[in-house]
């Protein structure tokens, strides 16, 4: 599917690309505002990246694989990130990885079928005093117990 | 005991409360003062790095080129990955102006003209709050073009929030500017150090953000003020991030020296259940573990922590009780690794791999003592053997755990020599279910 930039977020490349001394810089939040806009980065949205802010698409190919946030494939509009690193596990991050997933029915970086939710475990999000966590999307759910892990994904279901 | 970082002022988020308690004074007394001079303070204030290394801010500062005709640049390291490490997102929270106020020091210090706040991509809420209060410091003239009408001077630069997309690596600080350049976060072989080959190849330096939003205070009160607390060697306060086992996890900021007792069982209020601790790691996971029975008199500071065979690291400290399972602990930190690893070096890509499979091996019952010994020997492999250090992070736990806990290891796996899982292919033919042995 083609892929274009808004006219809104072309101006804000334009903003973005003035912090840096040259363009390139700018993919990382350029591809963010693409994200943004398209909800995940295709292969189109590549292209159209790479043709504003003058590099290869296969550089941009490059930046999307090297990091973890850029999603290749369409995700939940609810994406649930669960942190089961050691601070966590610690205090059951595994526990609440195991109940959001019976929960949803879905496995690791899959998509419930009506793309409401998707679950992603994640690496340490900083969250290692209020453990455990998960992330909805830009939001962090910390101190969390069975209950409340069941409260945020019904509350989820509704919207 | 006073608090530097995080002082107990309600809303010093906001600007208004900031100036109210004296904000943005050091700056303005730090551009009345010489570049070297400034320099010269923080280096006999005694700060050292507050990211991992340790290393003194203000001989890191002095190796900026004094003359050049290339532009400087001062990156902010705010990526905070290592787990077990949470503080930075406390300073964007709590008290972001003494930040930027410590970055202006700091560009004004080493000429440069522009700084670039790197913050991790996860901390979307802080990097907002960050944003906010940057916008509130443009506002108010305290940071770019309108510099000269509130201090009086000609210096004048420009900061940047920079979000990172999830790479662990890229709080390695070769890799951060590979990173902000618009490229895959690959750390750099160095030398050339930052100082001389930075950003786009120009001179620069890289901070923490908790080392950082130390200076106003230093620029403010002495270095003689600051040098003074805690440990000499190690002077001022460190914000502690206590989680795992522990009834109150959180950060304290407290003096650098502090007894880790008095953190776990004093701030922290104990171990939940008044269970036993079996294991501390003291500064992220990538420090080498101390065994609960080694933890009285232990210091929290970079020269006491080395004494004992670990690190401060970031001063995150992983608590962790006797009903824990070490080996799964373990796996779960090699995994990291393994999932961190850039793959740029062999050691690292294929070692932290085989670490994690070796570890799953003992967890599932199938490993012997060999297991143990190669474990070590994955890991030495590794250490020494690659371009930055998440060689040693992946290799320090690993060697350091199983060696210290090495009673512990024993009894998880068998006396017995296991056929190793490789060579099971042959005799596919005699197992009852060939394809789950080849699987592993």
């Amino acid at each position: 599917m083609e892929f274009k930039f808004s006219e809104e977020n072309l101006k804000k490349i334009d903003e973005i690309v003035k912090r840096y001394p040259v363009k390139k810089p700018a993919v990382m939040p350029v591809l963010y505002l693409a994200q943004e806009q398209n909800g995940w980065i295709s292969q189109e949205v590549m292209v159209e990246v790479a043709r504003v802010l003058d590099m290869h698409p296969e550089e941009v190919l490059g930046i999307v694989t090297f990091y973890t946030m850029y999603y290749q494939k369409p995700m939940g509009k609810h994406h649930i990130q669960v942190c089961t690193n050691v601070s966590c596990m610690l205090r059951g991050g595994y526990e609440v990885f195991d109940q959001v997933k019976e929960k949803l029915g879905i496995e690791n970086m899959q998509v419930t079928s009506d793309h409401k939710f998707s679950l992603e475990e994640v690496e340490c999000m900083g969250s290692c005093g209020t453990a455990p966590m998960i992330a909805v999307n830009e939001d962090y759910y910390e101190n969390l117990s069975k209950e409340k892990v069941d409260e945020i994904l019904e509350s989820l279901k509704k919207n | 005991m006073e608090k530097i970082v995080l002082p107990d002022i309600k809303d010093l988020h906001l600007i208004d409360v900031y100036k109210n308690n004296g904000g943005y004074s050091a700056a303005k007394k730090a551009f009345g003062l010489s570049s070297d001079d400034i320099i010269d303070q923080v280096k006999k204030s005694g700060l050292r790095g507050r990211g991992g290394a340790a290393f003194s801010a203000g001989l890191k500062w002095s190796f900026m080129p004094k003359t050049t005709d290339k532009p400087k640049y001062l990156c902010v390291n705010g990526d905070e990955s290592e787990p077990g490490s949470f503080k930075d997102r406390q300073v964007f929270e709590y008290n972001p102006h003494q930040l930027i106020e410590g970055i202006l020091i700091a560009c004004y210090a080493i000429g440069a003209k522009t700084a670039y706040i790197y913050i991790r991509g996860e901390y979307h809420k802080w990097i907002k709050l960050m944003q906010k209060a940057l916008d509130d410091a443009y506002a108010g003239g305290y940071v770019g073009e309108k510099m000269e009408s509130i201090f009086g001077t000609e210096f004048s630069c420009e900061i940047y929030i920079h979000k990172g997309a999830g790479a662990y690596i890229c709080g390695e600080e070769s890799s951060l500017m590979n990173s902000l350049e618009g490229k895959r976060g690959y750390p750099r072989v160095k030398p050339p150090f930052p100082a001389q080959y930075g950003l786009w190849g120009c001179p620069t330096t890289i901070n923490n953000v908790e080392t950082l939003a130390n200076v106003p205070a230093i620029i403010n009160k002495g270095w003689e003020w600051f040098s003074k607390i805690g440990e000499p060697k190690h002077p001022g306060t460190i914000l502690y991030g206590l989680s795992g086992h522990v009834n109150k996890p959180g950060v304290y900021e407290l003096p650098s020296g502090t007894l880790l007792t008095d953190l776990i069982y004093n701030y922290a209020g104990g171990v939940p259940r008044n269970k036993k601790i079996l294991c501390v790691i003291p500064g992220g996971s990538s420090m080498p573990p101390l065994r609960g029975d080694q933890l009285e008199g232990v210091k929290m500071d970079a020269e006491s922590l080395k004494a004992v065979g670990s690190s401060i690291g970031t001063a995150g400290v992983m608590v962790m009780d006797e009903d824990t399972d070490l080996v799964r602990v373990l796996a779960r930190i090699s995994k990291f690794y393994y999932h961190e690893s850039c793959g740029q070096c062999t050691p690292c890509r294929e070692g932290t791999g085989w670490l994690v499979k070796i570890l799953n091996r003992i967890i599932r019952g199938e490993g012997s003592t060999k297991d143990l010994d190669l474990l070590i020997s994955v890991a030495n492999n590794i250490e020494g053997n690659t371009i930055c250090a998440l060689g040693e992070a992946a290799a320090w736990p690993v060697k350091f755990m199983v060696d210290r806990f090495r009673d512990y290891f024993e009894k998880r796996v068998s006396q017995e020599v296991v056929i190793p899982v490789a060579n099971k292919v042959h005799s596919m033919r005699h197992t009852a279910n060939p394809i789950a042995d080849i699987k592993e």
